[in-house]
């Protein structure tokens, strides 16, 4: 493999593996604060997809697109989290897979019912379209890099949000102890609501990003959720540096497997995750 | 609701009568019913034979597996290999050999699964299954996407699945089998020392029980099992894909066990014969005006799903046990 292409693969994993971030950091955070296993986080990445089509068919921005978008499903990660998840904080992990497994035929049908069953394409924004040249027939799209770009900042902000702000103070004191934090009078309802919410909207901004590269198809969180949950448990349950960490080692082993092992891309990150679990049961960054 | 009476280990007298009747009405089945209501009948049977060994590690061991299908299928995809493409083979050995084979896949992957707990435990289960998945998915040798077609039913003297009543009574034969097995199993020093990890695991341990054995001879053996059903259910329908190991199978065996009441193996039967029989009403569904509610049966069983997990937790039993204590304190 000479530079160029190896300089490809080295941003394609990089770009997939911060995609993965924003994903297993929602699910992590959902797990290692409220207790919950979510199944259906899958589907936030497909809603976000599927937002991000049909908004920018409506309105002819992909830019304006997301950001509506991004309100939209925090919105409904809200109403969600306040109708259904809340009353499953303490209840048996086998009450909740199930009840977030029933959630995933749900979402799958009202996606069905509302955009149908098709398969899409995102077009990538005329200013984001360009490549950039690295060989004479060789080059890498500056959409990717934007999708990268994008992932650092949100992952910068969701690491000052955690460990600089006073909103960030109280989710990691409702995490480290709920009842002392809740007669301190600080209102860990409130911030359960706001991690939910916070976690459907880095879900829905992946793939609301991810659409104008992956298609938009039915389906599509399934796969995306089961490698989440290789990288939450790479990481450790409820470790956010964990996840970064993980996301981009999965990254890396998905990416150039396939480039250099391809009869068994698709098990290696499977192999990573026994080989750590031989390792770490509880995952490199256990809190 | 006290945790014995919703763990029932015990069936009632009442239960195990109702348990023979339904035995009764389903040997007299096929001689009253349409080939094709008996083949669906027989389809149960074979989910009820899976979801009973998931039991074993749900109920029983206290063990949530996310990925139980993936040993149903290799068992199936066993029989598809060891089927040549013109005569029929013998179940004598492809039938041991088919379960052999999941009971393997389930040693070596729970090697790795058991030594996690709750969550992760329920995770990894998953994402193993989802490597068994796209392992078969992926490789065109392996069958691909489209899965493999098994031209000829095994065979072998008097059991000639071919003829399709045979087929029906060896699987309720196995069915019987199964549960009378997995029934002596549970009140076994064995069995007793899996539900004692249910309980408590680290009491277990301080007892001085070797809980990872337990739990890896357990797995294995479910794992075993789901390949009985995984092979008939190859058999009988003449065709594996690798839908069969999908998320979806695995979490509709989790829910046919929450429906009919976990840790007894009867429950696993009644919630088998509940979930199908459901699923195939809501997929009937007719359509009013422009909207083909069968189509979207998904949403229908995804709402099923939720309020039974929101108002029944404990199963059909558990809300049957519910009113009834309801009603009784209402008596006193």
């Amino acid at each position: 493999m000479d530079f160029a292409n190896f300089l490809i693969q080295l941003l394609n994993s990089v770009q997939y593996g911060l995609l993965l971030f924003m994903l297993a950091a929602g699910l992590t955070l959902i797990f290692g604060i409220m207790g919950v296993v979510n199944l259906a986080h899958g589907s936030f990445y497909m809603l976000g997809a599927y937002l991000a089509w049909s908004l920018a068919a409506k309105t002819g921005s992909l830019a304006l697109a997301i950001v509506l978008g991004t309100v939209l499903s925090v919105l409904f990660g809200l109403v969600l989290e306040k109708l259904l998840f809340r009353h499953f904080y303490h209840r048996d992990h086998l009450d909740q897979v199930l009840l977030t497994f029933g959630l995933i035929y749900i979402f799958e049908e009202m996606r069905s019912i509302l955009w149908g069953d098709n398969v899409h394409g995102v077009p990538i924004p005329q200013v984001l379209s360009a490549s950039i040249p690295l060989t004479d027939n060789l080059s890498y799209p500056v959409y990717r890099l934007f999708m990268s770009g994008l992932c650092i900042a949100l992952a910068i902000g969701l690491y000052l949000l955690i460990s600089k702000t006073r909103l960030g103070m109280k989710i990691r004191a409702g995490a480290f102890n709920h009842e002392m934090t809740e007669a301190l009078g600080i209102n860990v309802k409130l911030i359960h609501a706001v991690v939910f919410a916070l976690g459907v909207g880095l879900a829905t901004i992946a793939g609301m990003i991810a659409s104008p590269i992956s298609s938009v198809y039915p389906n599509m969180g399934s796969q995306v959720l089961i490698m989440c949950f290789v990288v939450v448990v790479i990481g450790g349950i409820g470790s956010v540096r964990g996840a970064l960490i993980s996301a981009l080692l999965v990254g890396l082993v998905d990416t150039f497997g396939k480039v250099l092992l391809p009869q068994v891309a698709g098990m290696l990150v499977y192999m990573l995750m026994a080989a750590v679990l031989l390792w770490k049961p509880e995952g490199l960054f256990k809190q | 609701m006290s945790a014995a009476k919703a763990h029932l280990e015990q069936l009632p007298r009442g239960l195990q009568v109702a348990l023979a009747l339904g035995l009764l009405a389903l040997l007299a089945f096929p001689f009253v019913a349409t080939d094709f209501s008996a083949q669906m009948a027989a389809r149960m049977m074979i989910l009820a034979i899976f979801a009973m060994s998931l039991d074993l590690l749900q109920g029983v061991t206290g063990l949530v597996s996310l990925g139980h299908a993936a040993y149903f299928g290799l068992a199936g995809y066993a029989l598809a290999f060891l089927t040549p493409q013109g005569e029929a083979v013998s179940l004598w050995w492809t039938l041991p050999a088919a379960v052999a084979a999941s009971a393997l896949g389930a040693l070596v992957i729970g090697f790795f699964v058991v030594r996690t707990h709750g969550i992760y435990f329920i995770m990894v289960t998953m994402a193993f299954a989802q490597m068994v998945f796209f392992l078969f998915f992926d490789n065109k040798a392996l069958g691909g996407s489209d899965g493999i077609y098994i031209n000829f039913k095994p065979a072998a003297g008097v059991f000639d699945l071919e003829n399709k009543r045979v087929f029906y009574y060896f699987t309720l034969a196995v069915l019987v089998l199964v549960y009378a097995f997995l029934r002596r199993l549970l009140f076994s020093p064995f069995g007793r020392a899996l539900a004692g990890i249910r309980v408590n695991e680290h009491r277990m341990r301080a007892m001085g029980f070797g809980t990872f054995g337990y739990k890896l001879a357990a797995f294995t053996l479910a794992g075993g099992l789901a390949g009985l059903a995984g092979y008939l259910w190859g058999a009988q329908s003449g065709y594996v894909n690798p839908e069969l190991m999908g998320f979806h199978m695995s979490a509709h065996a989790i829910m046919m066990v929450i429906l009919g009441g976990t840790g007894n193996f009867a429950g696993a039967i009644v919630g088998a014969f509940a979930f199908e029989s459901l699923l195939h009403a809501f997929k009937d569904l007719p359509a009013i005006g422009g909207f083909d509610t069968g189509k979207h049966w998904q949403l229908w069983m995804g709402l099923f799903i939720v309020l039974v997990v929101v108002f029944a937790p404990r199963g059909l039993l558990g809300l049957l046990d519910r009113v009834l204590r309801r009603k009784e304190r209402r008596d006193e």
